[in-house]
C-alpha cells in the first residue's frame, strides 16, 4: 500500500473533499474548459488576469480525487503569477508526475504533494488536465481542452 | 440458487484451462473482473491458434497445397462451430467479421442503406452501447431517416410499451442488445422482435455481452441479424461473427470489394462470390477465425446452462454483498441481469476506486463504458463495473467486497 499512501496523500484528499477556490470567477476575464474523456472528467476554469498577472481563479466541474486535488492545489499555487511563471511551474509539475528528475527552476512548494502519481502513469492525465486547461483559459481559445 | 447445472460445474477444474488467470498483480492473486470488455482466453483457443502459425500457416481457399488445404478446413470447421453455437440453420449463414461493431456497421451499410428513405426510422434502445449508436446515426445521416430511441427505467430495464409505441410502419430496422455492457439487463429478445416484426421491421440483435453469458440462439430469439464479439466470448481479440438469414444476405450488396469476394471479375463486370464469402473480402483473420471457432468449441463443450447458472450464483452474492457496501449504489437493478455489475460509491470517484482496487490485484473497468447515454440516464459520469465469467469464484465477489471497503478506508 506505499504506492497508495503516495497516491492518495492526506492533503489531497482534503483538498479533494475540500476545495478551495471553487466556482465561478465574477468579472473574470479569461475562462476555459477541460475534458478528461478516459473517467469523464470535467473542469471550467475562470481567471481574472490584471497587468500580466493572475489576479484571481476559480475552477469547477466533477472528477476524481486527482484532477479535483490538483485543480485546488493549483489555483492556490498560481495566482500572483505571470504566463511565463506558469508555464515554468507546471513544467516542474509534469516532471513531477510523471517521474523525470527535477531540474532548476521555480519551486514546486505544496505541488509536491502529487510526486506519488508517477507511480500510476494512467493518472498523470488526471493530474495535468488543470493546467492544461489554465494555459487554454490564459490564451483565451474558449475551446474545450481534451486530454485525449 | 444452487440449480443442477451449477452443482456439477467444477470452476477450480475451469480455470485450469485459463493460463492468464494464474498470476500475481501488485503482489496479490489477480482477480479478473473486467469480462465484459475482454475475457481471457482458454488454453483450446491459443492452442489453436499456435498450430494453425506453427503448422497450417498459408491462405485459404483455392489453394492446391496441403498447408493451405489444412488451413482452408481449419477455418471452415471453425465456422461450422459457430454455426452450432448461434445454433444457425445453415454455415453460410456465418459472416467472419472483425468484432461486433463491424458486424453492426456492415447490416446498417449493405443491408440498410440502400433501402432507407427519407421518412423512414430506425429505432435502437437508450441502452446501447455506442457501436448499436454510431452507424445507425451515420446511416441516418447518410438516407436522410430518422433515429428514434426506446427509453430505459430506473432499474435500467427496457420500457416494453414506450418500445412498441416507437415502432410503426416507418421503422425499417430495430438493433438493440441482448445484454446490456453498461447495466447488465437482459431484454426480452423474442418479444421485441415479435413485435418488430409484427410492425414490419427487421430485426438487429447485438449480442456481443450476451454471448458469454447466454447460449446464442438465433431459431429461438427469431431476429434477423445477430452480432457476435469474438474477444468477448474467450476468443481472440479481432475476431467476431455476424449471424443472417440467408435470404437477407443473398439480397445485400457486398460490404467491401476485394479477392475472395468474387467469383469472377472482368473490367466490364463483376460476378460476386457465394454467401459468405461475398462478405468477406481479402485474406481474413485466419487465425482469429480459427481461434474463435475454438472458442465456441469450448462454451459448447461446457454448455451455457452450467456457465448460465454458475454466473447467475456469483451475480445474486455479488449483488447481496455489495448492497451492504456504506454509499454503494447499483446502476442497474433489471429483474433480468447477466453477471454485469455497474455501481458508484458515495464521495469516491470510479477512477479512483478502480486505481485502489487495482493495487489488490483486482481488475474491474471504470469510466462511461462506452454507454454515455446510460451514464446521463442516471446522471453519473462514470461507473465502477465488474463483470463476471465463467472462470470466476464466489471467493473473488469477497475479494471486490474487500477490496472495496479498502477503497473506503483510504477515502475515510
Amino acid at each position: 500500500m506505499t504506492g497508495l499512501n503516495e497516491l492518495y496523500q492526506d492533503v489531497i484528499l482534503h483538498h479533494y473533499k475540500s476545495p478551495r477556490n471553487y466556482g465561478e470567477l465574477p468579472g473574470h476575464n479569461r475562462a476555459a474548459d477541460g475534458h478528461n474523456p478516459l473517467c469523464g472528467d470535467r473542469i471550467h476554469l475562470t481567471a481574472r488576469v490584471e497587468d500580466g498577472r493572475i489576479a484571481d481563479l476559480r475552477f469547477q466541474g466533477s472528477g476524481c480525487a486527482i484532477s479535483t486535488a490538483s485543480a485546488s492545489v493549483m489555483t492556490e499555487a498560481v495566482k500572483g503569477k505571470t504566463e511565463d511563471e506558469i508555464r515554468a511551474l507546471f513544467q516542474r509539475f509534469h516532471d513531477l508526475v510523471t517521474g523525470k528528475p527535477a531540474g532548476d527552476g521555480a519551486e514546486l512548494g505544496k505541488l509536491e504533494v502529487f510526486s506519488g502519481v508517477s507511480e500510476f502513469p494512467v493518472r498523470v492525465k488526471c493530474a495535468t488536465l488543470c493546467w492544461h486547461t489554465l494555459q487554454a483559459a490564459l490564451k483565451n481559445t474558449h475551446q474545450t481542452v481534451s486530454t485525449e | 440458487m444452487k440449480t443442477a447445472a451449477a452443482a456439477g460445474y467444477d470452476v477450480q477444474r475451469v480455470r485450469t484451462d485459463f493460463p492468464a488467470l494464474h498470476q500475481q498483480v501488485h503482489g496479490h492473486p489477480l482477480v479478473y473482473l473486467d469480462n465484459a470488455a475482454t475475457a481471457q482466453k482458454p488454453r483450446a483457443v491459443l492452442d489453436a491458434m499456435a498450430r494453425f502459425y506453427e503448422r497450417d500457416c498459408a491462405n485459404i481457399h483455392r489453394g492446391v497445397h496441403a498447408l493451405s488445404q489444412r488451413a482452408t478446413e481449419s477455418y471452415e470447421a471453425a465456422r461450422r462451430a459457430l454455426a452450432a453455437l448461434l445454433h444457425a440453420a445453415d454455415p453460410r449463414e456465418i459472416v467472419f467479421v472483425r468484432g461486433a461493431t463491424e458486424a453492426v456497421n456492415l447490416v446498417a451499410q449493405s443491408y440498410a442503406r440502400p433501402r432507407l428513405r427519407p421518412g423512414d426510422e430506425v429505432l435502437i434502445t437508450w441502452m446501447e452501447h455506442h457501436s448499436n449508436i454510431v452507424p445507425w446515426q451515420m446511416l441516418c445521416e447518410q438516407t436522410g431517416a430518422t433515429l428514434r430511441v426506446a427509453p430505459i427505467d430506473d432499474a435500467g430495464a427496457l420500457i416494453v410499451p414506450e418500445f412498441q409505441r416507437l415502432l410503426s410502419t416507418r421503422t425499417r430496422i430495430a438493433a438493440f442488445a441482448h445484454v446490456s455492457n453498461a447495466l447488465g439487463t437482459i431484454n426480452p429478445v423474442r418479444a421485441l422482435v415479435d413485435q418488430a416484426h409484427a410492425a414490419g421491421a427487421k430485426v438487429l440483435v447485438d449480442g456481443a455481452q450476451a454471448a458469454p453469458h447466454l447460449r446464442p440462439d438465433v431459431a429461438a430469439l427469431g431476429c434477423d441479424f445477430y452480432c457476435v464479439s469474438g474477444h468477448k466470448m474467450y476468443g481472440p481479440t479481432g475476431s467476431g461473427v455476424l449471424w443472417a438469414r440467408a435470404e437477407l444476405l443473398e439480397a445485400m450488396p457486398p460490404y467491401q470489394g476485394g479477392g475472395d469476394m468474387i467469383r469472377s471479375v472482368r473490367f466490364e463486370k463483376t460476378t460476386y462470390n457465394d454467401l459468405p464469402f461475398k462478405f468477406e473480402a481479402g485474406t481474413p483473420n485466419i487465425a482469429g477465425g480459427i481461434g474463435l471457432g475454438a472458442a465456441a468449441e469450448y462454451l459448447l463443450r461446457l454448455g451455457h446452462e452450467a456457465i448460465t447458472a454458475h454466473e447467475q450464483s456469483l451475480l445474486a452474492r455479488a449483488t447481496a454483498a455489495l448492497q451492504q457496501v456504506p454509499g454503494l449504489r447499483l446502476i442497474g437493478t433489471a429483474p433480468h441481469k447477466a453477471a454485469v455489475i455497474s455501481f458508484t460509491l458515495d464521495g469516491v470517484h470510479p477512477h479512483d476506486a478502480g486505481t485502489i482496487l487495482d493495487q489488490e490485484g483486482i481488475a474491474v473497468r471504470t469510466g462511461h463504458h462506452c454507454a454515455q447515454p446510460v451514464m446521463e440516464r442516471f446522471g453519473v459520469p462514470a461507473t465502477v463495473r465488474a463483470s463476471f465469467g465463467l472462470y470466476n469464484t464466489p471467493e473473488e465477489v469477497d475479494a471486490l467486497v474487500a477490496g472495496l471497503h479498502k477503497v473506503l478506508e483510504v477515502f475515510a
